[in-house]
């Protein structure tokens, strides 16, 4: 079955790639993008109707619409996306073939009959679970079956990625340890690999259950191995955009990790720790002990943070001490302000890290400690927490790297340079926004997934301040903002896939789009680094954590007194 | 699981947690098994403690 495997050199990185690696590369990207726009726009449908003067959509499309929404990027995109990044660190970075090919186009077409089978099911209306899809709630049985189609697909992408990497050590198609970003991606695929055997455990009794084969679904029960998924796959999306992170600083600025075996370490932690963490969505569920929720959620997850506080100083680390060494020593922050900001990769890559880590961050850590979880649980804080990590964070990442992508893989030029160099910061901006206005709204007790929110047939009359309503317009403003660096994002990209110029090797060497190849092919550390501006950095860091830590605690003596 | 690494001959030197960062499918194992024993099975044993209502 294997095929003559066909390789071009990249004139850009010098690296082998190999042609089979590429078209899958391309695939799984462009349908990542696409579920990207449908989901998008479900998202600004659901913004601009919790927005109380717009009021959008009525209720039951309000709910439709979120189900569509949270599976079409959460899942679709990212994962569809993320199996790019798999071959790509591992059939491209370790100079090498891709296993199976057949088998990885069996994989992809899987995962798109699985989300469109999804989609359909959504939008015929019968399958208004929400992302979690909790039972007694209960979808169509394609719905379920879309979504074991498509994390058997990603499976498949998973093995591929595993198999690839056998054949580059038989092979020695690399020397000594594989680069950072490739152990980066091996994280990533591990995590997925539990991610989606908790998903089949889960999702197949449940698919069984919509058809009449089985009685019920322990509702308890599914929680548990659901958020083994549910949460977990977030983790997937963490390792793979701090991979990222260090693939996008390599490249445009030749930066070398600060100590390959800390930052190692560090995806070590997250290896070991991070799905315990999954705990924290059931940190209220009566019926499960403190010990087993404080254990998941604090001893073991506080290691896995401390490995993404190691990236977050680690990765301006690193960019400071590649710019100074390019020249940009003179006070605390030459080395910030001259960064290439006008480069959409580079402006992406850091906005994502800013964002994620201040907002996305510290308010992970807030919802997941049992105590003050109970402020904010089921809030509007929720979303707000998550659109900065898994929006502002992995989108805004994955985003940046495409203008590397799409030169140096599809081999064209980016269309419309001036607006793209705008694109990371309307979207970055925006999602900020949203983040920050939904978790306003939610520590003002705003609920999540609520059409109304001023419950005006309920029996009991709520009475939401004004400030909430405030925070909820000001949410659909940031989110129109966000959708409008969302779309310029799609155009520029569809955009340059069909229309860009053609990047032969002429063209290439005339419009170089990255820096230097050699540190993300190979293995090692900056040497003798100075680093006062990321000291300033993290020392802001964390004041404003513990400063903020510290507020939520004094919140919950006051709305909880016990005297 | 004791050190046993795959490694062709000739790298003793090789430090224990080179050796276990290089090799991808003992990671696989650990990140498997630990959130299946700490989350997983101890997390459903907790439900099953559950008594039924009567
Ligand atoms: C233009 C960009 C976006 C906007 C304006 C937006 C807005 C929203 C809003 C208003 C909600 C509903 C909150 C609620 O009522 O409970 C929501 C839910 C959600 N969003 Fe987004 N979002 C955007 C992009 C994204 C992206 C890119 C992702 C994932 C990568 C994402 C993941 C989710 C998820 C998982 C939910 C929860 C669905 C549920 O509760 O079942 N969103 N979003
Ligand atoms: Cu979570």
């Amino acid at each position: 079955m294997a095929l003559a495997a066909k390789f071009r050199t990249c004139p850009d990185t010098g690296l082998k790639v190999h042609s089979q690696a590429e078209a899958l590369i391309k695939a799984n990207a462009v349908l990542g993008i696409i579920f990207l726009a449908v989901g998008g726009l479900f998202g600004l449908l659901v913004a601009l109707t919790r927005w109380p003067a717009v009021h959008l959509l009525p209720d039951e499309l309000f709910y439709l619409i979120l189900t569509g929404h949270g599976a079409n990027v959460l899942l679709f995109w990212i994962i569809f996306f993320e199996i790019a990044v798999l071959y790509f660190a591992s059939a491209v970075l370790l100079n090498c073939r891709l296993a199976m090919p057949k088998i990885a186009w069996l994989g992809f077409l899987l995962m798109v009959v699985g989300a469109i089978t999804a989609n359909v099911s959504v939008l015929q209306g019968e399958s208004t679970v929400m992302f979690t899809s909790y039972p007694p709630l209960k979808a169509q049985p394609h719905f379920y079956l879309g979504l074991i189609l498509f994390a058997v697909g990603a499976l498949v992408g998973c093995f591929i990625f595993f198999a690839t990497l056998v054949i580059a050590k038989q092979e020695k198609t690399y020397e000594g340890s594989v680069p950072l970003v490739t152990f980066g991606a091996i994280t990533a695929a591990i995590i997925a690999v539990f991610t989606i055997a908790s998903g089949a455990v889960i999702l197949i009794p449940t698919w069984l259950w919509s058809m009449g084969l089985i009685a019920n679904v322990d509702p308890v029960l599914y929680k548990v191995v659901w958020w083994a998924m549910g949460h977990s796959s977030q983790q997937i999306n963490v390792s793979a955009h701090v991979a990222i992170w260090y693939l996008i600083a390599a490249l445009l600025l030749g930066a070398k990790p600060l100590s390959e075996k800390v930052s190692r370490f560090a995806f070590l932690l997250y290896i070991l720790f991070l799905q315990l963490a999954s705990a924290h969505h059931l940190l209220v569920e009566p019926g499960i002990s403190s010990e087993w929720k404080i254990f998941n959620t604090s001893y073991a997850m506080y290691l896995a943070v401390l490995g993404s506080m190691i990236h977050g100083l680690s990765i301006p680390g690193a960019v400071e001490a590649a710019q100074r060494r390019r020249g940009f020593t003179n006070g605390t922050f030459e080395w910030l302000r001259k960064a290439p900001w006008g480069n959409p990769a580079f402006a992406g890559m850091f906005l994502s890290l800013v964002l994620f880590g201040f907002l996305g961050g510290i308010t992970g850590v807030v919802l997941g400690t049992e105590q003050i979880n109970l402020i904010m649980h089921n809030t509007l804080y929720v979303p707000g927490h998550f659109h900065a990590t898994v929006v502002a964070g992995t989108t805004l990442a994955f985003m940046a790297v495409t203008y590397l992508v799409v030169p140096l893989i599809f081999r064209r030029q980016i269309i419309l340079p001036g607006l793209a160099k705008w694109q990371p910061y309307l979207f970055g901006i925006g999602v900020a926004g949203i983040s920050l206005f939904m978790m306003g709204a939610g520590t003002l007790g705003v609920p999540r997934r609520h059409w109304d929110i001023t419950f005006t047939d309920a029996a009991i009359a709520v009475d939401m301040p004004g400030t909430a309503f405030l925070m909820m317009g000001l949410n659909g403003l940031f989110a129109l903002l966000a959708a409008t660096g969302g779309l310029l994002y799609i155009l520029i990209v569809v955009g340059s896939v069909l229309f860009g110029e053609k990047r032969t090797e002429a063209v290439a060497k005339a419009n170089p789009v990255i820096f230097d190849a050699s540190t993300v092919k190979s293995y090692g550390s900056e040497e003798h680094p100075k680093l006062s501006g990321t000291y300033v950095l993290v020392a802001i860091f964390f004041v404003a954590f513990v400063l903020y830590y510290y507020v939520n605690w004094k919140f919950l003596s006051e709305v909880w007194p016990l005297s | 699981m004791a050190g046993k690494s795959k490694e062709q001959g000739g790298d003793e030197n090789v430090p224990f947690m080179q050796q276990l960062l290089d090799n991808p499918f003992i990671l696989l194992f650990l990140g498997v098994a630990s959130p299946t024993l700490l989350y997983i099975v101890w997390g459903v044993i907790e439900v099953a403690q559950i008594p039924i209502a009567q």
